[in-house]
């Protein structure tokens, strides 16, 4: 069971209290009646599944009901840091250089 | 005197290429002994020095008609079926790891056809015919047990939505039927249907066709079977790179024993699908979520059939061996690391044990994970992608081990003529763009 830090409550609780909410930083279209079917394809259902560190969301669902984004490696499931929502994605702690792929 | 030192010595090298040739032909045409009670007692008679190696694992050639990326059922089968319906045998699997050493080797190797949608009916049905007659096609035993897969019904929505999969099956020409609590009890004697119980039962929904087989020997069959009509099967080969032409199509693999060629690239990489389309720029609508599974401690047969539940979220079943076979559900988040979380396992085992109680006691020996790749709508794609020559076939999900044989043929037919087979049509990556999804994800609760 992962232990999951939500950076509202300041503290680290079980998984158990959480809710996986997807990959984090997708924004909505702001003109979405207007893009192509491919770009809502894009928007709506591809993902990246990353293997190795990847940007996600959760929702404190059990607490403090909050979505907030966190820098997880998916080979390892270990949490390298969680961050409020709203704020840009964030670089991987300890990383000198920002990861490849890190452009949104 | 150079000069004749230099024929010379090219002499030579094509007098051991030759050899090599000689060799290898010899060592490939390692005729394959048809399994048999006649060959069992003949290697009785001969201490069992006779039996040969399942397949042969040659040194992968330079090039290949069709590479096909992942040694699980569904990419050995398709290089069967490539072999056997389609004629083309210059065919390679690369797998990077054991031959069905992925999801082939862990799941909980339920068989059934009884899905909602046409276009999943179309391809598990088909799927499930070739069960039926698999171990007489391979000369393999896969052990396939038809020995009915039970779904229960604990209220009055599970009531309805069963029953509109069987009206829906039945209309398609799937066997699938009502029973009433008693029935149930009638047909799994170990089932509790006491009013009392936490989860009481008010009926089931029985596929009798249903059931599992071996999942080992379905890899390994179709293996031996494969490599029978030459294709070449390469384990410990990891692809690193997916090589492409000036026109975009694909031209081979990189892969950490060098570059093979290719004319065409099937793509059959369960969990890892991602990042192998990832290697050509295709990114596919798929989540790659742990699944558990586990055995009990062998017991004498009690269990005679399959039975799932999808709203205490339990499915269970024994095996041959005498260990019960129980599957959990998948984890919420996204991981390549092929473990999950123990609260997914007791959640399922304490379904289990309400439904049946004389399980109680039994021990739990062994607990694993897969990764599985999943869709948004929950069925599978098996398409053309946008890079010429690709193939894909992923998103099987949680249930992609009753495809296999259909899966594998089919995907064998999209290689081989380039448009999907008509029991496939619905598959496809565009479905995403045109919105015309299968959403069995609704149609099927949980349990896939």
């Amino acid at each position: 069971m992962l232990l999951i830090h939500c950076p509202y409550c300041g503290e680290s609780r079980s998984e158990l209290e959480f809710r996986w909410a997807g990959e984090a930083h997708i924004a909505r279209p702001e003109n979405i009646a207007e893009i192509s079917d491919e770009a809502f394809a894009e928007y709506f259902f591809i993902r990246d599944n990353t293997k190795g560190i990847a940007w996600e969301r959760w929702r404190h669902i059990h607490g403090c009901g909050r979505f907030f984004n966190t820098i997880r490696d998916t080979v390892s499931d270990k949490f390298l840091l969680s961050y409020k929502a709203g704020l840009a994605r964030q670089p991987v702690p300890g990383a000198s250089e920002p990861v490849e792929g890190d452009a949104a | 005197m150079r000069r004749k030192a230099t024929i010379a010595t090219r002499f030579d090298l094509r007098f051991v290429w030759f050899h090599e040739r000689l060799f290898r032909l010899k060592e490939l045409k390692a005729d394959m002994r048809k399994y048999s009670v006649f060959a069992v007692a003949r290697e009785a008679m001969r201490s069992h020095k006779g039996w040969e190696p399942q397949w042969v694992s040659p040194e992968p050639r330079s090039s290949y008609d069709v590479i096909i990326i992942g040694g699980g059922g569904h990419g050995l089968g398709a290089a069967y079926y490539l072999a056997k319906e389609h004629g083309i045998t210059n065919v390679a699997v690369i797998e990077k790891g054991w031959l069905g050493g992925g999801n082939t080797g862990r799941n909980t190797t339920i068989i059934r056809s009884n899905y909602l949608y046409e276009e999943s009916m179309d391809i598990y049905e088909h799927s499930l015919k070739l069960w039926e007659g698999l171990s007489q096609d391979l000369n393999y035993n896969v052990m396939y047990s038809p020995r009915g897969v039970m779904m229960l019904s604990h209220n009055t929505h599970d009531m309805q939505s069963f029953k509109r999969h069987i009206n829906a099956n039945r209309l398609y020409g799937i066997d699938n039927e009502w029973l009433t609590p008693e029935e149930a009890k009638k047909f799994c004697p170990p089932l509790d249907i006491s009013k009392t119980a936490r989860y009481p039962i008010n009926g089931a929904a029985l596929q009798k066709r249903g059931g599992t087989a071996r999942h080992d020997a379905v890899a390994w069959g179709y293996a031996r079977a494969a490599s029978d009509r030459g294709v070449h099967i390469i384990q410990n080969c990891e692809v690193t790179g997916i090589r492409r032409g000036p026109g975009g199509e694909v031209t081979g693999v990189e892969t950490n024993r060098g570059f093979i060629g290719a004319r065409k690239i099937g793509v059959s990489a369960a969990g890892h699908s991602s990042v192998v389309m990832q290697m050509a720029d295709v990114r596919v609508p798929l989540t790659s979520n742990p699944l558990q599974a586990l055995v009990s401690e062998p017991l004498k047969p009690i269990f005679p059939c399959v039975v799932m539940s999808n709203t205490v979220h339990a499915y269970i079943s024994q095996s041959d061996k005498g260990e019960l076979v129980i599957g959990a559900g998948t984890d919420q988040y996204h991981s390549y690391s092929q473990t999950g979380g123990l609260q997914i396992i007791t959640h399922t085992l304490d379904a289990i044990c309400e439904l049946f109680p004389i399980f109680r006691r039994v021990k739990m020996m062994r607990q694993w994970g897969g990764i599985t790749d999943n869709t948004p709508d929950r069925s599978a794609i098996q398409s053309v992608t946008p890079v010429p020559n690709l193939f894909v076939n992923c998103g099987w999900g949680t249930g992609g081990f009753k495809a296999t044989p259909g899966s594998a043929n089919l995907f064998a037919w999209l290689i081989a003529k380039g448009e999907p087979h008509r029991l496939a049509q619905g598959l496809t990556l565009d479905r995403f763009r045109t919105g015309r999804l299968i959403d069995e994800a609704a149609a099927a609760a949980v349990a896939h």
